[in-house]
């Protein structure tokens, strides 16, 4: 599959490869566990995301790499789920915790590891970080250090699909804390009354850095505040690869059709501490424990091996793919160019060229 | 005497603060259990409260709102931003509400609120949480505004914007909390909004507040040891401006040069800039010159030094100025 896009430091076209095309069989979306070649390429990309974060968590302990970071260990089914959901032209929208998403979507690791690596080659030329990441040809508008941020971009941007008479959809990731922001209850109401296309997924992990949702929120459930919008709301299993998929299928068709935003919130946990420095002292080792015995990925491997879907060849295959192909990333990544500090001063504005207002 | 990092004698005024008065109440992201990101807040929850100690949830603009609703019934809010760039949810409230009230109401409801935010880079951090958006509120009428260098400072003048019956946005040199000085927690302090010369000298003055006191300091040093006399005076306060010591600087020396990290486009610098060459246009011997940030988005972490004003700029700087 393949996509034009400009790119925007050249200001040319460029053919990039596009990775997703949803599974469909007789209309309907097919399960990830139920077929073969999704399944493999699922828990591939559930394995690329983990060894990406862990090759960064290492990159970083041996300072390596700088500035800070953000781990979705633990969380890699909610990403790939909801993005194996959306066709090739749809968009998201992702926060500071963005590897995942931005993986799932489709981007290329070695890029996404010269942007952390602050290289000329990664995504933003260096300059965006870990918690900036844009990757426009995937349709990725962007990973977002303010939280909730992503929440009213998405709708704009489906906003703006509508204005066009498109079918595309964006999906906005954000966490359980960004639903305590006004900016999500300004995003969501907004999408319910123009009827966007827009999913909205939540991935509730329990804690808003220390805070516990059990305190955050009045309510035991993100969902039950789509009520408050006029618009669906569902909890799913976070960590179950298939309930993810048919829960964002379902509200991806409904947003595609006209129906208009839903608001998903996917249970889920990280295993790692919010950020670099964290030492975990709101919750304990015992939770800890017991959320790491819900591991998305091993819950996949064992349902498909246990249905006779894959082989454990099959399995360990997909896992040494993405093992290798993080290698590579950061031993191609690390070859590259460092930023150009000389160029500081670059892109705060549109090119030169494009300002002339008489035109 | 006692020897502090920043960070613990910001930590030791709140602590004094809530001691002295049962209105003080701290408000924040994360500041309770966790004792905030940059532990400003350590060990507080455990011996005020959580009454006192309010762990919220992610809401710059509530969180701020409901200080001003607090504020208007008695209370003294200490409000935490975590980082500078998450200000700006709440500058909504600060603006609209925080800074007008008291006129709004001719003096009715009072707004004594400090909202504390760390601010400026060097930390290895990136865009949102190495930025220096002092000027904003420097430019509302309506607040106060302060900026802390050290140790002792940092102690007294938490204290101070507290009891203050204002609203007090108080910015700390989150690069410079590690860093450690003697403390007189008996001293009497000077007055909060007063600036202070820190380093006498003759030839050029050099001013600068939060972090780049330290920056300019250095740049005295070794301005000395190449026969070069700087004066360095840490403004403290930056509105209202207290440029009385300035002024009798720079009377004598004649030249003048600002630093700060914020972009130099409009910041602090351009505001002070106007001001001394209005007081002190006959002693100037050359322009007031700035050194400042340039007027980018915040770069990444391995870029940073690039953009920070250093020695070597505020160095360069003073050579244009003697270069008049
Ligand atoms: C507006 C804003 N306030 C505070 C922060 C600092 N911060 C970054 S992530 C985070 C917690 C976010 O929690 P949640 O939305 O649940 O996402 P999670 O980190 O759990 O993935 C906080 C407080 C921020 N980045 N932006
Ligand atoms: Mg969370």
């Amino acid at each position: 599959m393949q996509t034009v896009v400009t790119n925007v430091q050249t200001r040319e076209f460029v053919i990039t490869a596009i990775a997703h095309q949803p599974p469909v069989q007789d209309g309907r979306p097919v399960a990830p566990s139920s077929d073969p070649t999704t399944a493999r390429t699922s828990l591939a990309t559930m394995w690329k995301i983990r060894r990406f974060e862990e090759a960064v968590d290492d990159l970083f302990a041996r300072g390596l790499m700088h500035g800070t970071m953000h781990l979705s260990i633990g969380q890699e089914a909610s990403a790939t789920g909801v993005c194996l959901a959306l066709r090739e032209r749809d968009a998201i929208t992702s926060t500071h915790r963005g590897h995942g998403h931005c993986i799932a979507q489709g981007a290329d690791l070695t890029r996404m590891m010269a942007e952390l690596l602050a290289k000329e080659s990664g995504y933003c030329r260096g300059r965006g970080g870990s918690m900036h990441i844009a990757d426009v040809a995937t349709g990725n508008l962007g990973a977002n250090g303010i939280v909730g941020g992503g929440i009213p971009i998405a709708a704009g941007a489906a906003l703006a699909y509508k204005m066009r008479g498109e079918d595309r959809v964006v999906a906005s990731f954000f966490g359980d804390g960004a639903t305590n922001e006004g900016a999500f209850h300004e995003g969501l109401n907004l999408a319910a009354i123009w009827d966007l296309p827009v999913v909205f997924v939540c991935e509730n992990n329990k804690y808003g850095m220390s805070f516990s949702t059990e305190f955050s929120m009045a309510v035991p459930h993100v969902a039950e505040r789509a009520a408050a919008y006029g618009m669906p709301g569902v909890t799913v299993d976070g960590n179950d690869l298939d309930a993810v998929h048919a829960a964002a299928a379902e509200a991806v068709d409904r947003a595609r059709n006209g129906g208009g935003p839903t608001l998903i919130e996917a249970e889920t946990y990280r295993w790692k501490g919010h950020s670099k420095s964290d030492k975990n002292l709101y919750r304990t080792r015992e939770e800890i424990a017991e959320w790491r015995e819900r591991d998305p990925i091993l819950a996949f491997e064992t349902k498909v091996t246990e249905s006779g879907l894959l082989t454990a060849q099959d399995v360990a295959a997909a896992r040494d793919e993405a093992t290798e192909a993080i290698k590579n990333a950061v031993r191609e990544a690390n070859a590259g160019v460092d930023a150009d500090p000389g160029d500081l001063l670059d892109a705060v504005f549109a090119p030169l060229d494009t300002q002339d207002v008489t035109r | 005497m006692s020897t502090l990092t920043l960070g613990k004698a910001l930590n030791t005024g709140l602590r004094k603060a809530m001691e002295d008065d049962p209105k003080v109440v701290l408000m924040g992201e994360d500041i309770g259990k966790l004792g905030g990101v940059f532990r400003i807040t350590d060990g507080l929850q455990k011996d005020f409260g959580e009454a006192r100690v309010v762990d919220t949830p992610l809401a710059e603009a509530g969180i701020v709102g409901t200080a001003v609703g607090l504020a208007m019934r008695g209370y003294k809010p200490v409000v935490e931003i975590q980082f500078d760039g998450f200000v700006f949810p709440a500058y909504n409230q600060i603006v609209t509400q925080v800074a007008k009230i008291h006129a709004r109401s001719r003096g009715k409801l009072p707004m004594p609120i400090t909202i504390r935010i760390p601010f400026g880079g060097g930390i290895g951090a990136v865009e949102h949480h190495s930025e220096s958006p002092e000027a904003y509120f420097a430019h509302t009428t309506g607040l106060k505004v302060v900026a802390v260098s050290n140790p002792a400072d940092a102690y007294w003048m938490l204290q101070q914007a507290i009891a203050h019956p204002d609203p007090v946005v108080f910015f700390e040199p989150k690069r410079r909390y590690w860093d450690k000085a003697e403390v007189d927690l008996d001293a009497a302090p000077p007055p909060l909004f007063s600036s202070r010369v820190v380093r006498a000298g003759d030839d050029v003055t050099l001013l600068a507040y939060g972090p780049m006191v330290k920056t300019a300091l250095q740049a005295a040093e070794a301005a000395e040891a190449e026969g070069r006399s700087l004066e360095v005076v840490d403004l403290r306060t930056l509105s209202p401006l207290d440029l009385a010591p300035v002024e009798e600087s720079v009377r004598r020396t004649g030249r003048c040069v600002v630093v700060h990290e914020a972009q130099t486009t409009l910041g602090l610098g351009a505001e002070i800039a106007a001001r001394v060459s209005e007081s002190c246009f006959h002693s100037l011997e050359a322009p007031v010159l700035r050194v400042g940030g340039y007027d980018v988005t915040y770069p990444p972490s391995k870029l940073e030094e690039e953009y920070l004003p250093d020695l070597d700029r505020v160095l360069e700087a003073v050579d244009r100025s003697m270069g008049f």
